[in-house]
């Protein structure tokens, strides 16, 4: 019972914080969408569509829309597990303050991803909302798409904050964000299949958990997911998942527990 | 050992890093009531020390029990039971002060509603209450000191852990803090801090440790240290342009030390001394008469030397 409860309770402090700013993200989580949608789906979705040969055989905001819903959890997900961990130890020294009371690193650790999902739980709600009223939501079946932005999000959060735990400046993060999260957000099929790229570059592609997660999100919003690759995408994100938990937890004890 | 035994006890303990031998096998033994100070310069081991005594740090070697547990299976039932003001404020600045007590208690497991009037008996303790619902973000250094204290207290703790609790606050600011720690101690509450000034271990402390690379070089209450490490009186004497030749002063009193600016003169009694070196033809442009404090017997057992 304890163990549930006690990641709660970390939980609660950001939860405070960000009744403080929730407001000023939600507008950033709905115009964000609104700007993409419009310049790519809609501007350069016209130009792609005149060519008769969009991908996937449907227009191209259809394409592109549940791509950008997987992408921005991955953003989302990334930014929230990597500024605010290494502020935590070293800035705010909120950690510290959780590991002087009852709470653990794994308390703390869970405490802190719950409000990285809830970040990226709502992030990806709002881009559904943005991306259905551009009417590109093809089944019932999108609504799927939120649990999967969650399940992208952890794939990058927790190995990330495995990553931040264990640094000590935040130059460290740039690069992470220019040579990892970039190329993936522009190469891992959210603009064009990745089979369009060479063998080498197509072939990253798959090890990208983002990859999977785009599938996963562009099969159920249009409705032509297939169980068993489904099935596949979900086991390969949940093993990013937990082998950052693993490593996270780990990075979390060697640091405030020294 | 039962829950009546020491709050602390420690035997042989040792906390390395790598290398770096951070507390080098030190015994404590703090008894409930007690208000008990680690004194040393930087880097001598005391906050090394009070992290494992607060159960966030895994001891190295050496046995270390804490309100007669062992922090390396019970620590956070342990954390439970203690209060923390560690040395680097660790509020959250864009909350109020009011949400930093909350938010804080319910690390503790408290609810909100036994919260309720807790937080406003602890801001009033520190003298908060009207700043209860602004933003900490603002506060001075001594606001942000005091807050911190009501937050470990919000779990009523049995022993209290400050790790330099005045360090960078002006003399009001510390008057303040020491305050309310003087009353917590009247309270029965058992305190352990460290610090590097004097007049605060003098103030504060029933016992105390001075701790030199690692080691407890000294232990007793302040007056007992005085007596063992230093003598009742200091004269402390400065020279116009030249200085008495060396051993010019000798057996003025009990040890002479020679500094750039002044000579000390270590004495029982320091009026008498006075009057020796007056005696001797060695009229001093100023003399000083003072009594010995802590801060003599920490200079003379952790040297001059300056440590960064």
């Amino acid at each position: 019972m304890e163990g549930f409860v006690q990641p709660l309770r970390a939980y609660e402090h950001w939860l405070a914080q960000y009744k403080r700013v929730w407001r000023g993200t939600l507008g950033t989580s709905l115009v964000n969408p609104l700007l993409y949608l419009a310049a790519l789906g809609v501007g350069l979705g016209t130009i792609v569509d005149r060519s008769q040969n969009a991908p996937a055989g449907v227009p191209y905001l259809d394409f592109i829309a549940p791509g950008l819903l997987a992408a921005a959890a991955m953003q989302t997900a990334a930014t929230e597990s990597s500024w605010p961990v290494l502020g935590a130890i070293k800035w705010t020294r909120t950690y510290y303050a959780m590991t002087a009371t009852p709470l653990t690193e794994r308390d703390v650790l869970i405490g802190h991803q719950l409000f990285v999902i809830t970040r990226v739980l709502t992030a990806s709600a709002a881009y559904l909302v943005v991306v259905a009223a551009f009417g590109a939501v093809n089944s019932w079946l999108g609504l799927l798409t939120i649990p999967v932005a969650v399940l992208i999000g952890t794939a990058f959060s927790m190995p990330l904050a495995a990553y931040a735990a264990t640094t000590e400046s935040d130059s460290s993060f740039p690069p992470i964000f220019r040579f990892v999260i970039v190329p993936m957000f522009l190469f891992s099929g959210t603009f064009f299949p990745v089979e369009q790229m060479p063998l080498a570059f197509e072939l990253a592609a798959y090890a990208t958990p983002i990859w999977h997660g785009v599938e996963l999100c562009r099969g159920l919003m249009l409705g032509t997911i297939d169980l068993l690759p489904a099935l596949g995408h979900v086991t390969y994100l949940f093993a990013w998942t937990t082998g950052g938990l693993v490593l996270a937890r780990r990075a979390y004890r060697r640091r405030l527990f020294k | 050992m039962s829950e009546n035994g020491p709050m602390i006890y420690a035997r042989g303990l040792v906390k390395r890093f790598g290398d770096l031998v951070a507390v080098d096998g030190i015994d404590l033994d703090v008894q409930r009531g007690e208000a008990f100070g680690f004194l040393g310069p930087n880097g001598a081991g005391k906050s090394s020390t009070m992290r494992m005594i607060g159960c966030v740090s895994p001891v190295t070697e050496g046995t270390l029990r804490i309100l007669g547990r062992d922090p390396a299976t019970d620590g956070p039932a342990i954390r439970g039971r203690l209060g923390v003001v560690p040395q680097q404020d660790t509020l959250d600045t864009e909350l109020t002060v009011r949400e930093n007590v909350l938010i804080y208690g319910r690390y503790f497991g408290l609810s909100r509603r036994e919260l309720r009037p807790k937080i406003e008996e602890l801001l009033d303790f520190v003298q908060l209450t009207e700043r209860a619902g602004d933003k900490v973000e603002p506060l001075s250094g001594g606001m942000k000191r005091r807050l911190t204290i009501a937050r470990s207290l919000v779990n009523d703790p049995e022993l209290l852990l400050l790790d330099e609790p005045t360090t960078g606050l002006d003399p009001q600011a510390r008057h303040a803090v020491w305050d309310r720690l003087f009353r917590l101690k009247q309270r029965g509450v058992t305190i352990v801090l460290t610090t590097h000034y004097m007049d605060e271990a003098e103030q504060l402390c029933d016992r105390l440790v001075v701790m030199d690379h690692g080691r407890i070089v000294a232990e007793g209450s302040p007056r007992q240290l005085i007596e063992q490490f230093s003598t009742r009186e200091v004269v402390e004497v400065r020279f116009e342009d030249v200085r008495p030749q060396n051993g010019a002063l000798a057996g003025a009193g009990d040890r002479v030390e020679e500094l750039p600016d002044r000579t000390l003169i270590y004495t029982a009694d320091g009026d008498a001394t006075a009057t020796v070196i007056a005696e001797r033809g060695l009229p001093p442009h100023s003399t000083l008469v003072r009594r010995s404090t802590l801060e003599d017997v920490f200079l003379h057992l952790t040297g001059r030397t300056l440590i960064d």
